[in-house]
């Protein structure tokens, strides 16, 4: 595990009018303590349950993991952000399959995440039909995760000009992978998201961990940022730290602070870390990248805000609830077979074509 | 008279005005121009995108995720190929979601040959659109059916393909719409933007007083009633087989048309019924003959009715060819004609059991 790095970099900017979040010191952490505190919880929380995830996997008892321990510095501030409802007058959630640290901060219980990887008949989000992390809560507007890795970025708009219609205080935000950049979809999000007299609430974020499954980013990418790729459309942009929860925290309160205001997009890249790779396909063990949590705890440590002992405590606590979790899971029926019927339409009409 | 482009136009005012559709849009779609066959001109809700039909349908997708109704173009089916995953991923959302998320969204495209419009105007799309489980798809042959299907589609919860058949854009249906003007002169003067491009500037509609007409999406229409033969079809080619069902009248042949102008979920009950009475089938359409929806409907006929029928099913559609050639030699034998229809109808009723 790599803990070397506790101090917690300056954010880099680009396009127009930036401010910086303040730097992190022994001195001052620029949020208060109580956020502070809650924001680590829910990164532990998150790792935690990711964790749990995978030995869920490993275990033989679901088929496939992917998710997002790594990003939590970036997920969780996210979700803390976030106006949570349900209608345009609220935020849109456009995530993708890394979206766990994120549905932690809004709420989400453990349960259900175990309940999706796991296909049981309780999974609220797919009735047992897909991935682990394919998330879909419509009272908090977080629309069905998909596994094409490029989709969100084009269906983003369409959330966000209703909102752009309705002219309330909500905006959409959608998240992705730099990899997925590369795909047409990504264009769409920005050429979309700023014609002339049409801007769109829209936060466009990019979460940059230099991978794409096992190619690098620095093989297949010539552009120094992504967030570069908005100038050419007068888009406010944006490069972070995000693997550094305070930084990320105050760049996103800014940003969607602009967004509200302003009716208008931002591009946001933030860097993180991938901690366990692609998913369970290339075999979901730790990998020595920054671990922002781990940094984060350390730093909280030495500021004196966090205890050892009340450190450990947290992270005991969730590991049982996470492991209780999973035990009520076992428990629960698997989707009945005929459930395949179920949904295909609206109101189950016309589901099997046998029936007509 | 309204053309099939006039209904569609009208039934977009009728549900911008009583049926809270918010968005038309598309390539094209909005002021000056209207659409290219003109379907969407002088309409409050109609806007201009950019090129790009990736954009379009995701834009469709995201508004429809809001719960508002929207009607999005794609500007020629032969231009739709490139959002086929997106289509897929509306098709799925309801299903995948496990109920959360319903997508009441409608896509209109132009589809098939028949104007001359070469490789890349003259597409069909309905064989693709069949595989798209969890859209609708809809494709209307008069004015009146255009109407009554806008309207069920853009009402419909769930995401629907209204695929407008190309060639019959401008043709005049027989029935009014209910609302619109007896005679056809007035309601151009009423509808039709002026073709001068600074009188079209200042010009606004004058909308009939409409009213509500369904269709109701999955209910087929019996064209031309029949002992001998059951003829399904849609689209332009329901034009032609009531032709050739005239044409054989006159031989005393009584051939049945059926107009399914619900390709999914279709209207088997109407299919079957006929098909057990004339005990003879033929499927007719024009997307290419390899993996064609009709092979799925003469399958069924097969697999449902083979010991009361007297022959075998048949399809006649497309050559299995890339594309359609411009020059009508090549076009004409590329798709169904009327004639290749006659042949086909009098080779089935002549199968001896």
């Amino acid at each position: 595990m790599a803990l070397a790095n506790v101090t917690l970099k300056s954010n880099k900017t680009t396009g127009s009018k930036m401010t910086k979040a303040k730097s992190s010191s022994k001195k001052s952490l620029a949020l208060p303590k109580e956020l502070l505190l809650q924001m680590h919880s829910l990164m532990v929380k998150s790792r935690v349950l990711e964790e749990r995830l995978i030995k869920i996997y490993k275990a033989g008892e679901a088929y496939f993991w992917i998710g997002a321990p790594g990003e939590e510095a970036f997920g969780v501030p996210l979700g803390l952000l976030v106006d949570k409802g349900q209608g345009p007058a609220h935020d849109y959630l456009h995530l993708h399959y890394r979206g766990t640290p994120t549905l932690v901060a809004m709420g989400m219980p453990m349960i259900d995440s175990i309940r999706l990887i796991m296909n049981r008949a309780t999974d609220t989000s797919t009735g047992g039909r897909n991935f682990s992390n394919h998330y879909c809560y419509p009272q908090w507007n977080v629309v069905p995760v998909s596994s094409p890795i490029e989709v969100q970025y084009g269906m983003a708009i369409g959330t966000a000009h209703v909102q752009r219609r309705t002219k309330g205080r909500g905006l959409s935000v959608v998240t992705g992978g730099d990899a997925g950049t590369a795909e047409g979809d990504f264009a769409t999000c920005l050429i979309w998201a700023s014609r002339p007299g049409a801007e769109l609430p829209l936060l466009i974020t990019v979460q940059n961990n230099k991978w794409g499954i096992s190619t690098s980013y620095d093989t297949q990418h010539g552009e120094t940022h992504v967030a570069d790729r908005g100038k050419a459309f007068n888009i406010r942009t944006r490069v972070i730290n995000g693997n550094d929860p305070i930084e990320t925290y105050l760049a996103l309160e800014e940003e969607m602070a602009y967004i509200r205001k302003n009716r208008k997009p931002v591009l946001l890249e933030a860097e993180v870390s991938r901690l366990y790779g692609h998913s369970s396909a290339t075999g979901a063990n730790l990998i020595p990248e920054k671990d922002c949590l781990l940094n984060f705890e350390k730093l909280l440590l030495q500021q004196g805000l966090l205890k050892e002992q009340q450190a450990k405590k947290i992270w005991s606590d969730f590991e049982e609830e996470a492991r209780k979790a999973q035990e009520t899971v076992r428990t629960e029926p698997p989707p009945t077979s005929e459930s395949v019927w179920d949904h295909v339409y609206a109101n189950g009409e016309n589901a099997d074509w046998r029936k007509f | 008279m309204a053309s099939l482009t006039q209904a569609i136009r009208m039934a977009l005012h009728y549900a911008e005005d009583n049926m809270q559709l918010r968005d038309v849009f598309g390539q094209d779609v909005g002021a000056p121009l209207g659409g290219v066959f003109t379907a969407t001109q002088g309409l409050k809700t109609a806007w201009n995108t950019p090129l790009d039909e990736r954009g379009i349908i995701g834009m469709a997708t995201g508004i429809a995720m809001t719960g508002d109704r929207c009607v999005a173009e794609i500007q020629f089916a032969d231009y739709i190929f490139n959002t086929i995953d997106l289509l897929k991923i509306a098709g799925n959302t309801h299903w995948v979601s496990n109920g959360n998320y319903t997508l009441p969204m409608v896509v209109m495209t132009p589809v098939g040959a028949g104007i001359r419009g070469s490789v890349y105007h003259s597409h069909s799309f309905d064989a693709w659109a069949t595989r798209l489980a969890g859209w609708k798809v809809v494709m209307p042959s008069n004015a009146l059916d255009a109407y009554g299907l806008m309207l069920s589609a853009i009402e419909d919860p769930n995401p629907v393909l209204y695929l407008k058949p190309k060639a019959l854009m401008r043709v005049r249906g027989e029935d009014l719409i209910p609302g619109e003007p007896e005679d056809a002169k007035e309601l151009k003067n009423m509808i039709d933007a002026p073709v001068v491009e600074r009188e079209r500037a200042k010009w606004k509609p004058k909308w009939p007083k409409l009213e509500r007409y369904m269709v109701p999406i999955g209910q087929a229409k019996t064209t031309r009633a029949g002992r001998d033969i059951t003829v399904v079809t849609y689209g332009r080619h329901v034009l032609m087989c009531n032709k050739v069902a005239d044409d054989l009248a006159a031989e005393g042949k009584s051939v049945e048309v059926i107009d399914m102008r619900s390709l999914y979920p279709y209207d088997w009950q109407t299919i079957k019924a006929s098909i057990q009475r004339t005990r003879r089938a033929v499927f007719v359409n024009e997307d290419t003959e390899v993996t064609n929806f009709g092979e799925h409907l003469a399958y069924r006929v097969t697999q449902e009715l083979f010991y009361e029928i007297d022959a075998p099913p048949r399809v006649l559609a497309g050559k299995n060819l890339p594309g359609i050639g411009l020059h009508p030699n090549l076009e004409e034998h590329s798709v169904p004609q009327t004639s290749d229809i006659a042949i086909c109808v009098r080779e089935v009723l002549n199968e001896v059991p």
